[in-house]
């Protein structure tokens, strides 16, 4: 397909999609947590742009909808949730530098074309217009995923997590041009709840182990049942 | 009937509620009690009604042969748990293990996880069955950390990392079944009604739907506890409450293979007629036989007696998931029944257990010991309970095990002698631990507990009668079952 012959909004749709596949990036890398949740919320912002902008080109008016719930969830309620957490932890300053940054770029390189090449068969059969960023909304649930593995502080985690949610939601817009109303409310309500007992499980963890260091969890190995 | 339906899955939504507003401990015991009664009754009428019609649909809830059966299994084994839970969390709550507010989310909880898992069976709409369960890991993420231990605390985060991790897998599987229903449902609001896609599965493209049923296999396997998303399953039971881990192990992960098994069906239909009409039931057998080898394996060197059964559980569903992939009536009849025997067996396996580590105090294997001599009413049901998921006649487990085996040899003769190592091995692994834990002196000072033993009697009970003749209304509503999953039926 020839991108400079689409209509100018779908062109924009395109480079907004671009831009949140590049937050995820950002997200990954950041070495302080207050920095990794305004990486988030701009990633919020952008996806909720996304939709917002292919419900005007596609006369999709259910997606109005979709896209105001996720500037309030994904860009304010939740990013303002993490603040507050990180806040009353004293986590502010926390720096959690990746062992080895090149790598785990790499990684998620590797992940963006793994992406493109699994979607090769939706690709061929979509629709919309919005086919192209199907890929990228794959590889920011993927590299969600990365982020949680390499990861070790919780609210990492966490943040890993719900880039995850964004990119399921992207692929939601981008493949299909949103779900069902009833769906989309299910699927908003589980992630605050989620939310909500993350927020919970940040105290619990303090508690036990005096950090939010997740690797230092390793009483339930097979090995270590006798202790 | 549909009432009667939407009352199943609205009561214990409203237990939980009326359960939140509760401030006393003994007569939140009883109201849970008796929700989870009223759900039954509920569950049996709804129950009768689909022996009548058939088939009873509405509202967004579709009931029929396959999800009726588990329906009232999983209200059956709520009321039990409900029974055996009541006396159980107050000796929890008086020896300092939780606190009043830890009761009172016990309870809500409960009722949420009976909620989220009926509204999973009864559902029509494989979104809203997505929803219902990550509901359910949501309303027991807590309670794995109720006892507020570092391991609890440990266990629940692997549990909600790794099932929120697997949940989010099977959500993009969802999205992809709803792109490739688009193309031939016209309504946009039933893409995901089950029923929709069910009647139209020979039109939806082969190549989506398996990339889809993929990431299905792969978010819900990761709650039916398939090696190798299986991590969470043993520390999430060995850590919680011990009634949490009798619903746990009975319940959730049944449902989760109740929604594989679904999707499965939508896509054989789908790929009938390409060049690999099998590959859904090729992912089961294959993720089915390494669970159930590799659980088989670990039982052997299992230090926690909670951990120990949570693998034997694995076990049981690598063993169906195998079943439902190998396809075909005699096979999946099989797996119904194994489904039933085993949710049966498990929780009453948990319950004795649940007494058992009252009695020494410890859930380490090495140091209980002595059962019988201790206590011969919970010494006697967890050798027989083991005795039972082992597989002996006359035992259900014996029956349902006996045609899975003869289902394969049928269709896949050489897994025959995978099926039979594995049976040897888990047999060998549960037994050189429970030898000693209920023979044996039992250590000075060792005092009896007040047990209720009821909901054991009753399911082992029941597991018999299974074992010694199955009924004919119940052959009948399996076989109704394994003619709605496979086309074919075995009477």
């Amino acid at each position: 397909m020839n991108l400079e012959q689409l209509p100018h909004l779908q062109q924009l749709v395109l480079v907004l999609a671009a831009v949140v596949l590049f937050t995820s990036f950002a997200l990954l890398e950041q070495t302080r947590l207050v920095a990794a949740i305004h990486a988030f919320a701009w990633q919020g912002v952008l996806v909720a742009l996304v939709t917002a902008v292919v419900a005007v080109s596609g006369g999709y008016t259910h997606l109005y909808v979709s896209a105001a719930l996720t500037l309030v969830l994904k860009a304010v309620l939740i990013p303002w949730m993490l603040h507050r957490l990180v806040r009353r932890l004293e986590l502010d300053r926390h720096s959690d530098p990746l062992q080895r940054p090149a790598l785990v770029t790499m990684a998620a390189v590797a992940l963006v074309i793994f992406s493109y090449w699994l979607v090769l068969p939706i690709v061929q059969q979509a629709l919309l217009f919005t086919r192209n960023i199907v890929a990228v909304s794959l590889a920011v649930v993927l590299i969600g995923l990365l982020m949680m593995v390499v990861r070790r502080q919780a609210v990492a985690q966490v943040l890993g997590f719900m880039s995850m949610e964004n990119g399921l939601f992207l692929a939601a817009v981008s493949a299909t041009g949103g779900m069902p109303l009833i769906f989309e409310l299910g699927v908003a309500f589980d992630v605050l709840v989620a939310m909500v007992l993350f927020g919970v499980f940040f105290f619990q963890i303090r508690e036990s182990i005096d950090s939010l260091d997740v690797d230092r969890m390793n009483r339930l190995t097979e090995r270590g049942d006798d202790a | 009937m549909i009432r009667a339906a939407g009352l199943t899955v609205s009561l214990p939504l409203a237990g939980a509620l009326l359960l939140a507003l509760v401030r006393q401990l003994k007569a939140a015991g009883w109201i849970n009690v008796a929700v989870s009664g009223l759900t039954l009754t509920a569950a049996l009428a709804v129950a009768v009604g689909v022996a009548q019609q058939g088939e009873i649909a509405g509202g967004g809830l579709r009931i029929d042969a396959f999800n009726v059966y588990l329906l009232v299994l999983t209200a059956f084994v709520g009321l039990t748990t409900s029974i055996f839970s009541r006396p159980y969390m107050q000796h929890v709550c008086n020896s300092g293990r939780t606190t009043e507010r830890g009761m009172r989310l016990y309870h809500v909880m409960f009722q949420a996880f009976m909620f989220t898992m009926l509204l999973a069976l009864s559902t029509d709409n494989l979104g809203v069955l997505w929803v219902a369960i990550e509901g359910a890991t949501l309303a027991t993420v807590l309670l794995v950390s109720l006892y507020r231990t570092p391991e609890a605390v440990e266990a629940a985060w692997k549990y909600f990392i790794l099932c929120g991790v697997g949940i989010a897998l099977a959500l993009f599987g969802t999205v992809l079944l709803y792109f490739a229903a688009q193309h031939v449902v016209s309504d946009p609001a039933t893409g995901l009604n089950w029923s929709t896609l069910y009647a139209s599965a020979p039109h939806l493209q082969p190549s989506i739907m398996g990339l889809a049923f993929v990431f299905l296999l792969v978010g819900y396997g990761t709650k039916v506890g398939l090696v190798p998303m299986h991590q969470w399953l043993p520390d999430a039971h060995s850590e919680g409450p011990t009634p949490m881990s009798a619903v746990l192990s009975g319940l959730l992960l049944n449902v989760a293979l109740y929604a594989v098994v679904r999707l499965k069906m939508l896509v054989d239909g789908s790929l009938a007629a390409t060049a690999s009409p099998h590959l859904a039931g090729y992912l089961l057998m294959g993720f089915g036989l390494v669970s159930f080898l590799v659980a088989g394996l670990f039982l052997h060197r299992q230090r926690d007696i909670k951990r120990m059964f949570s693998y034997s559980s694995i076990e049981h569903m690598g063993l169906m998931t195998f079943a439902f992939g190998l396809g075909g009536a005699l096979a999946t009849f099989g797996a119904l029944l194994h489904m039933l025997v085993h949710s049966l067996t498990k929780s009453a396996i948990f319950v004795t257990v649940g007494h058992a580590t009252h009695i020494s105090n410890t859930q380490n294997i090495d140091h209980i010991r002595g059962l019988i001599r201790t206590q011969p009413a919970v010494g006697w049901g967890l050798l027989l309970g083991v005795v039972a998921i082992a597989g002996f006649p006359p035992f259900g487990v014996f029956t349902s095990e006996f045609l899975l085996l003869s289902a394969t040899m049928q269709s896949q003769p050489w897994f025959t002698l995978a099926l039979l190592t594995g049976l040897v091995v888990a047999f060998a692994g549960l037994f050189r631990h429970l030898h000693p834990m209920v023979y044996g002196a039992a250590p000075e000072g060792q005092q009896p507990v007040t047990a209720n033993m009821l909901p054991v009697l009753v399911h082992l009970g029941l597991v018999l009668w299974l074992g010694l003749s199955i009924p004919a209304f119940l052959a009948s509503w399996l076989d109704r079952a394994t003619g709605l999953i496979t086309g074919s039926h075995l009477l």
